[in-house]
């Protein structure tokens, strides 16, 4: 039968997340950010469906969906909020939101 | 089920689903690694879409056909539309694509990398302590999801609709200021 074991579909899964969050620390560019973190939560939502095929629960793929909603409902937020920050300073620099600092 | 499953293996003997768990796998972490190194962002989009779909032929062999479906509608579908769209509007040029090679100089990958690295290196080698399981070899099917998501979890359903409902409420509230703005 099949022999997959579940170790290298959790190192899938950690490779992913790293690779998630090497992203998040070098681009500077806030779509390729809020990419970055897609790519995090679909690993995180990997190691749950595989933790689910190693026991033959529906567990698993259930919190599968609701990352999958969070995800959904982070990146339209996100997006609006990239779309306002470009208007305001004209540049989709990350480093451009130091300025960010309230009145005084 | 039972069914389904045998005469799929007629098709695909075990072993070609092994082999395809691990082209998969390769297949996800190189258009994941492209992704983060290139410069247009329409390209990094469409190697994130490349890294979804891998992903979700993992899903499909592991045996969990319902969220494979859902990845490729849902996350390669909807989620990468609304990042086009995204990027559509903004309407960045070749000088958008200078000033990203301005910024990914070669030194600033060291450190995150490295820390990365350490991060994952630790994760495997608790996930190599654990022993060496083997998947289950059979599937989780639609019905099952469905009968434990409206069953155990339904509180769960409610809650994420109303995330959702958030959401859908905040990014109008967002878009509908962006557009104000933009005609004075």
């Amino acid at each position: 039968m099949l022999e997959i074991p579940m170790r290298d579909g959790l190192i899938l899964a950690g490779i992913l997340f790293s690779l998630g969050v090497t992203g998040l620390l070098v681009r500077r560019n806030l779509i390729l950010v809020l990419m970055s973190l897609e790519v995090m939560l679909n690993a995180a939502g990997l190691a749950f469906v595989v933790a689910g095929a190693r026991w033959q629960q529906a567990d698993g793929q259930i919190v599968f969906l609701f990352i999958l909603a969070m995800a959904a409902a982070e990146v339209a937020i996100g997006l609006a909020l990239v779309l306002q920050l470009y208007h305001e300073f004209k540049s989709l620099d990350a480093d451009a939101l130091s300025e960010m600092r309230g009145i005084a | 089920m039972r069914p389904h499953r045998s005469t799929f293996t007629v098709c695909f003997p075990e072993t070609c689903m092994e082999l395809a768990f691990y082209i998969a796998a390769a297949v996800a972490i190189i258009s994941t690694a492209l992704m983060l190194r290139d410069v247009n962002v329409v390209h990094a989009l469409l190697y994130l879409i490349v890294s979804l779909l891998a992903v979700a032929v993992v899903f499909y062999v592991i045996g969990a056909p319902f969220v494979a479906a859902l990845e490729v509608i849902i996350y390669a579908g909807a989620i990468v539309v609304l990042f086009v769209f995204v990027v559509m509007m903004l309407n960045l040029g070749e000088q958008a694509m200078t000033q990203e090679k301005g910024w990914l100089t070669p030194g600033i990958w060291f450190g995150p990398t490295l820390l990365a690295g350490v991060l994952l290196c630790e994760v495997a080698y608790l996930v190599v302590q654990g022993g060496g399981a083997q998947l289950e070899a059979g599937m989780v099917t639609p019905k099952q999801v469905g009968i434990v998501l409206f069953g155990p979890y339904l509180i769960g359903v409610e809650l994420a609709s109303m995330l959702l409902l958030a959401g859908l409420v905040g990014a109008y509230h967002l878009g509908v200021r962006t557009t104000k703005r933009m005609d004075v």
